[in-house]
């Protein structure tokens, strides 16, 4: 056995901190600069327009963007597994109509329908998650099938009818517009929501694996984990906000059609990746995925207080996009190339 | 002797469809002994080790740990009974952190079940220090080489206390210091009674490392032996079954006018200043270790990628770059290394295969006449011998021999000048390697300029004419046939033919 080895050994302790700092700073990168265009756009929009950020203004940003950052929570969830959930806004529209039709002069409690919601969501979630893990369908094809299923489900039952806010009880329309401590209840709640998911992906077994499966799905299945089982819990997981998301659109809005949340699902993917969570899988947080929804959000809402005509959001988040998953490639090429140095050296 | 084996493995058989991959194999690892299981590129051996890891589940046969029977349901199961395995290419998360990629799924908790992050990085680091790599168990696994890529494996293996430990060609892609490293680490394994499963193609390193052998030909228990006293010629004629001769077929050809010629091909990163020339008539072997840049520079030549800088002459005209179309119109061919991926439409058949590079003449005004397609097919099928039912059945229930078969009639129905070949025989049985073999000596003969990248040492040997070897994407050195031995060639091969010679 050759002694050359032995040389190596005391050259331990110089371990190459350079190359974590250097992809901490990407990674925080990604959601300061995020954070930071939010802070610009709402100073300048502010700049334009006073109004947009008195007590009221405040009030609608938080309430308009808690509905979007929720569903990106939930979609992060399975991103990071390397797939991808685009019936959430069928489900939203569905729960939100069933929820209405429960609710409907009654004196149920506000309580009782976001468990109803929640019920159908993780009902949807798992048959999505079922054809995803167990049948090895294609994520994009199962979501997109459940994404017309349940719109047309939902138009099938409503058959043109519609929820009105006059018959809902005063609880359920108490959570969508009371607040405590002037904060209102809907952002409250998706804060607590983004919060839970954050802790359990950083600190709980299952959640480091949800990222091993989106990584690398073979070295996953090498490692023992249980990919069938983790992408089933997150397309329920997923379903399950998408649901509650329901029962919170009914609480907010009153009035809810069958298409209530119709091409949603596109805008929460949209939030998902333009804050950083990789649409192949492995990288990325809630935190960011919310920063980009509230990025989304106030963006549309600046447009409507700087009186740009509407269709320039939808192109705005168009840019967005592809400029976040050009950064995204160049940032991962870059690291990659930048780690490969380090380590030879 | 009687010292009860650590793992036991008796009468294994194992079927993919209608492909036997191991029939009824027997194998025995003792603590603190290094075994090594030889054989060729098909022989079952990857098979073998999978079946081990839980990977497979063996269609007959029982696997024994400590004497006790043991039904892996996933490799989790092989993982708890403390079997780790080390394949060739390592798998890691590349977004996760190497400490994660260590404990994934076993990380220890603390309370309400949560990670406790300072005691997986304490540990991490403990690894680190116990194998004397300076690597920060923070940084993601994303860029590392595969040599240290191969240290997180193995200190995955360390962090669980294996008792038996699988390398499946470990050393493939390492140069000789890294190489060195990894057996130190194996030796003071082995020491502290841990049941080593080394698989190798350098016999010198099975010589080196093990104290047994276990040779596997076509999916079969062949022979178990003590490394003392056999000869590596004895080992090798357990794995091919036959004499080399045979295997390899070689015609004198007589050599003609230079019929390609690379001249300084650069791809940035990739390899760099490649120059060469290859004759009519002649055999020239790109040889190297996996990663060396082999298969990327007969890509540029063929104009599949593109290259930096440098020129590539097809019989003294210069080819466009990067463009296969006019590769092929200068009578360039590439038969790729990865059949299924690159060299076949899986679901096509034999025939639509076979007329894929002749869709221009095989009708006119853009429309295809299926007889002709039908003609082009069956002709080839003829020449090369090719078992198949019917022409029109897809290639995927063809074997991979066949498969390849296919692959290169495909190519030589284009009547090409120059013929560049990728693995040719990787993965297919002894009995077709041997036909392609007489196949491409026979079109050399012809007059045909061959090039042909591939790891199969004794291939090489046996088929060259010439023997170009590559190192770290550079042209290390170019060997005669006289002077061509397995160890002149990984000597340049690994770079050692210079600065590291010991």
């Amino acid at each position: 056995m050759s002694m050359t080895t032995q040389d190596s050994r005391p050259a331990v302790p110089q371990a190459d901190t350079s190359a974590r700092s250097l992809v901490d700073t990407v990674f925080r990168a990604r959601e300061l600069s995020i954070g930071g265009a939010l802070v610009l756009l709402i100073l300048c929009t502010w700049l334009a327009n006073s109004s947009f950020l008195d007590d009221q203004g405040i009030k609608d940003l938080l309430l308009n963007s808690s509905i979007l950052v929720l569903l990106a929570v939930g979609q992060s969830v399975v991103v990071i597994t390397r797939n991808i959930d685009l019936s959430v806004g069928s489900v939203v529209g569905l729960t939100a109509f069933a929820c209405g039709d429960f609710a409907k002069n009654s004196g149920h409690s506000a309580f009782t329908v976001c468990l109803l919601g929640i019920g159908i969501g993780v009902a949807c979630g798992l048959i999505s998650g079922l054809l995803v893990s167990f049948g090895r369908v294609p994520a994009l094809v199962v979501t997109l099938g459940m994404l017309y299923v349940l719109q047309g489900f939902g138009y099938w039952w409503a058959s043109g009818d519609q929820i009105n806010a006059a018959t809902l009880p005063d609880g359920v329309l108490n959570l969508g517009s009371g607040s405590v401590l002037g904060i209102p209840y809907l952002p409250l709640l998706s804060a607590a929501a983004l919060a839970a998911t954050a802790y359990y992906l950083r600190t709980y077994r299952g959640g480091r694996e949800l990222y091993a499966i989106g990584s690398n799905p073979e070295a996953a299945r090498l490692a023992g984990i249980p990919i069938r089982r983790r992408v089933l819990a997150a397309y329920a997981f997923s379903g399950a906000i998408a649901g509650f998301a329901g029962a919170l659109w009914l609480s907010r809005f009153g009035t809810v059609v069958a298409d209530a949340a119709n091409g949603w699902e596109l805008t929460v993917v949209s939030a998902v990746v333009v804050g950083g969570v990789a649409i192949t899988g492995g990288t990325g947080s809630v935190w960011g995925a919310a920063l980009g929804a509230l990025l989304l959000t106030t963006i549309g809402s600046a447009l409507v207080v700087l009186k740009v005509s509407s269709f320039w959001q939808q192109a705005i988040t168009g840019v967005l996009l592809l400029a976040a998953i050009t950064t995204d490639r160049i940032v991962q090429q870059r690291t990659t190339s930048a780690l490969r140095k380090r380590s030879r050296a | 002797m009687t010292r009860s084996p650590v793992l036991a493995v008796r009468g294994l058989s194992k079927s993919f469809g209608a492909v036997r991959a191991l029939t009824d194999v027997t194998l025995e690892l003792h603590a603190g002994e290094a075994h090594a299981l030889a054989g060729e590129n098909g022989a079952g051996k990857s098979t073998l080790i999978k079946t081990l890891a839980g990977v497979h589940r063996p269609d007959a046969g029982a696997v024994r740990l400590d004497g006790e029977a043991a039904d892996f349901g996933g490799p989790a199961d092989a993982r708890d009974a403390g079997i780790a395995v080390i394949y060739q290419e390592p798998t890691l998360f590349p977004d996760l952190s190497i400490a994660e990629n260590i404990f994934m799924g076993r990380q220890p908790r603390r309370t309400l079940r949560r990670i406790d992050r300072t005691a997986v990085h304490d540990a991490t680091a403990a690894l680190m220090r116990r194998l004397g790599v300076p690597l920060d168990p923070e940084r993601p696994a994303r860029g590392l080489s595969i040599a240290d890529q191969q240290i997180v494996e193995i200190a995955k293996a360390l962090s669980f206390d294996a008792r038996v430990l699988i390398m499946d060609e470990p050393t493939a892609a390492l140069t000789g210091s890294e190489t060195a490293r990894l057996f130190s680490v194996v030796e003071t394994l082995r020491a502290e009674g841990a049941a080593v499963l080394f698989i190798s193609h350098r016999l010198e390193e099975i010589f080196r490392l093990c104290s047994k052998v276990t040779t596997l030909r076509d999916g079969r228990w062949i022979a178990t032996d003590d490394v003392a006293g056999l000869t590596e010629d004895a080992l090798v004629r357990r794995m091919v079954g036959r004499d080399l001769d045979e295997l390899y077929p070689k015609q004198q050809a007589t050599l003609g006018e230079v019929a390609l010629s690379v001249r300084r091909l650069t791809r940035e990163g990739v390899f760099r200043d490649v120059s060469f020339d290859v004759r009519r008539g002649e055999i020239v072997a790109l040889a190297g270790l996996v990663g060396a840049g082999r298969s990327e520079v007969v890509q540029a030549v063929f104009g599949v990628d593109r290259a930096d800088a440098g020129e590539v002459h097809v019989g003294g005209t210069k080819l466009r770059a990067a463009s296969p179309t006019a590769a092929m119109d200068a009578g360039v061919a590439l038969v790729p290394e990865d059949r299924r991926q690159r060299g076949l439409v899986m679901e096509l058949s034999i025939e639509r295969n076979i007329g894929l590079t002749g869709l221009g003449s095989l009708g006119s005004g853009g429309l295809i006449k299926r007889a002709l397609e039908r003609g082009r097919a069956s002709d080839w099928a003829t020449r090369l011998q090719l078992k198949y039912g019917k022409l029109s059945d897809s290639v995927e229930v063809l074997s991979g021999g066949n498969q390849q078969k296919v692959v290169l009639a495909k190519w030589l129905a284009t009547e090409p000048t120059v013929l560049i070949v990728d693995e040719p025989t990787r993965g297919i049985d002894v009995g077709t390697k041997a036909e392609v073999h007489r196949l491409l000596s026979s079109l050399a003969a012809e007059g045909l300029a061959v090039l042909m990248v591939s790891s199969d040492l004794p291939e090489v040997l046996g088929m060259a004419d010439r023997v170009l070897v590559m190192h770290e994407g550079r042209l290390a050195a170019e060997i005669p046939r006289a002077e061509a031995t397995e160890e002149s060639v990984m000597t340049a091969a690994t770079g050692r033919n210079g600065k590291e010679a010991a």
